[in-house]
């Protein structure tokens, strides 16, 4: 694996062959590489040129190990630490309360809705949990008759909300009904927003309050680019995120605004929505997400 | 009056990336600039200008309307990237100077993808044909062509599924559309507009190279710019695609649908000049 580095960075990082520490010369050329190959796979500028000062620091002066060039060395402690920004070890998910509310927020368009589902099917067949899906999306049209196919087409029940015209009213009646009916979780889709949308923004933090979710996760799509980092910020900053799903993987962006979007919001990336259709949904796996990003 | 805060090289190269124009793009336009600076060709305050005339040369005018009636469009991109929305503000810019849109539902697969059409419509006054989820898009695209003919459309607006542009199959289908319309009305389809998220990344040049290739698109449309977004990918898919970009979304709301006005664009990426 380590190898098969993107060709420009392979060609740089074989010129070290046969050195028997990281100079800094090495590191000069080698991290300019890595720079290009970070900035071409998405990540967001600001987080490359941190990125970039970390492995510089853990690098210079370490020792090569007898096993590896110093090229293979350096490729190595950027993977580690691709690996540990994107979020190390998988997590299981939390789900405390009963009902233990589980709340998606995003920009417009990432795949909240489809994950909502995605997500919910995920826990009632994996963790064997009774699960109501519930629409909280007031705006798009269409948004609750999505949920409601979605949730027919996976079996799921969905909350019916006719009647109810605020998204607040809306997650106060699923609480109340999960309870009654004995739901053990609640998935809670939300509309898309823009992050500098103060009014959408504020609704959000009323219906977090609301809901104390115990997972909050942002849905970003990996073929973000720099925005990312704006993102990360404005949901990061105001609400309490968890973890984020991560969409659209099946494509073939780079995503590397999933190393931007976790290293702002410092929640690990715990999902991967891989296509469509509703099993099309994973545990995220942060060291096959390093390789992709750096085109191994 | 003059321009203060002149551009450098590095503070351009930044912006560039940061606008998601990619690290090549931007480190080309870097270089140009230093060379220009270094033969002296350009004296202080020019920086702006030089490059705002580089850049803007990268957008191909757009061809003029087609004159045919109906004139077909059809909406393609990725998922998510507002393909149904723009329908629908197309639908009523047509309306609005006075013609009589016509819409097809050609996504019959994803969720409530034809009611979210539909509601459109009916906000709109609209007329739209559809079928049930799960329908043939090319018999529902066929449907709509004779409907356009047979009730005097002047514009015949498909929306059609998100797909990605890795998929073989669904690219295919794409072509097929494309057939479709070209059997039933002469040069059709006139416009196929390729949706862009402005807030998409390097992937939305490959997606356009994708798109233009399978499905004939003629044109971009560039939404969500009402973000904090720049949208500049299209910097490179124009330049490298020729391909012109029509419209830019920036809300979410019917009127939210603007002509692309490269100027405006150009200034926003390169930051607005301080005027002393
Ligand atoms: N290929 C692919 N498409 C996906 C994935 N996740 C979602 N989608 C598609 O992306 C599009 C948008 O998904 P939605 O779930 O409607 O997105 P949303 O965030 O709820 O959208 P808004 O509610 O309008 O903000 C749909 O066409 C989905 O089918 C994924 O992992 N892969
Ligand atoms: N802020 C903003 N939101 C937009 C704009 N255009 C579309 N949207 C929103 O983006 C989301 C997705 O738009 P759709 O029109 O459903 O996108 P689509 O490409 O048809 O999606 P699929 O059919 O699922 O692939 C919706 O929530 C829209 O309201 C825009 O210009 N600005
Ligand atoms: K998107
Ligand atoms: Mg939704
Ligand atoms: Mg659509």
């Amino acid at each position: 694996m380590l190898e098969a580095v993107s060709e420009r960075l392979q060609s740089v990082l074989k010129k070290l062959r046969g050195e028997g520490h990281i100079t800094e010369r090495h590191l000069d050329e080698a991290l300019g590489e890595i720079r290009r190959a970070l900035l071409a796979a998405d990540v967001a500028l600001p987080v490359v040129k941190d990125f970039v000062a970390r492995v510089r620091e853990k690098a210079l002066g370490q020792e090569v190990l007898t096993s590896l060039s110093p090229g293979q060395q350096i490729t190595k402690i950027v993977h580690d630490e691709l690996t540990r920004l994107l979020g190390g070890e998988a997590q299981p998910l939390r789900l405390k309360g009963f009902p233990a509310p589980i709340m998606l927020v995003g920009l417009q368009g990432t795949g909240k809705t489809t994950s909502a589902a995605k997500l919910a099917l995920f826990i009632r067949q994996k963790l064997g949990k009774h699960v109501l899906l519930v629409p909280a999306d007031t705006q798009r049209p269409a948004a609750r008759e999505q949920l409601e196919q979605l949730g027919r087409q996976m079996g799921l029940p969905v909350l019916s909300t006719h009647g109810e015209s605020s998204p607040e009213a809306i997650v106060r009646n699923a609480l109340v009904e999960a309870r009654r009916k004995g739901f053990e979780v609640v998935v809670v889709d939300t509309a898309g927003r823009l992050h500098v949308d103060e009014e959408l923004m504020a609704e959000l933090e009323r219906v977090a309050e609301i809901l104390q979710p115990s997972e909050l996760f942002l849905v970003a799509d990996a073929m973000t680019g720099q925005d990312a980092v704006r993102q990360a910020q404005a949901f990061g900053g105001r609400l309490k995120l968890t973890g984020v799903i991560l969409t659209k993987l099946d494509g073939d962006a780079r995503g590397g605004a999933a190393l931007s979007v976790a290293s702002i919001t410092h929640v690990p990336v715990r999902f991967a929505g891989t296509g469509e259709k509703p099993g099309d949904f994973e545990l995220f796996h942060p060291d096959r997400m390093a390789s992709r990003i750096l085109g191994m | 009056l003059p321009e203060v805060g002149s551009l450098n090289p590095e503070t351009l190269e930044e912006a560039l990336i940061l606008a998601d124009a990619g690290p090549d793009l931007a480190s080309e336009l870097a270089s140009d600039l230093r060379r220009a600076l270094a033969k002296g060709l350009l004296s202080p305050g020019q920086e702006r200008a030089f490059l705002r005339e580089k850049l803007l040369a990268f957008f191909p005018k757009p061809a003029p309307a087609p004159a045919h009636r109906p004139e077909v469009i059809l909406v393609v991109g990725v998922n998510g990237s507002g393909k149904t929305t723009t329908a629908a503000k197309l639908a009523a810019k047509v309306a609005a100077s006075g013609g009589k849109p016509l819409l097809a539902a050609c996504d019959t697969f994803r969720a409530a993808a034809t009611e979210q059409l539909q509601l459109w419509a009916q906000r709109l006054g609209v007329e739209v044909v559809a079928q049930r989820a799960g329908a043939d898009p090319g018999a529902v695209l066929y449907d709509a062509l004779a409907a356009a003919q047979a009730r005097n459309a002047t514009h015949l607006i498909a929306d059609t599924a998100g797909r990605l542009h890795t998929k073989d199959n669904l690219m295919r289908e794409l072509a097929k559309l494309h057939k479709v319309a070209a059997r039933a009305v002469p040069e059709a389809p006139h416009q196929v507009l390729l949706v862009v998220d402005a807030t998409t990344g390097l992937n939305g040049l490959v997606q356009a190279r994708e798109f233009r290739e399978h499905a004939g698109v003629t044109g971009l449309v560039l939404t969500k710019l009402d973000g904090t977004a720049k949208g500049g990918v299209v910097l490179a898919i124009a330049r490298e695609l020729k391909l012109p970009v029509l419209w830019v979304g920036v809300g979410e709301q019917v009127e939210d649908l603007l002509l692309f006005d490269p100027e405006g664009f150009v200034d926003a990426l390169l930051g607005e000049p301080q005027r002393g």
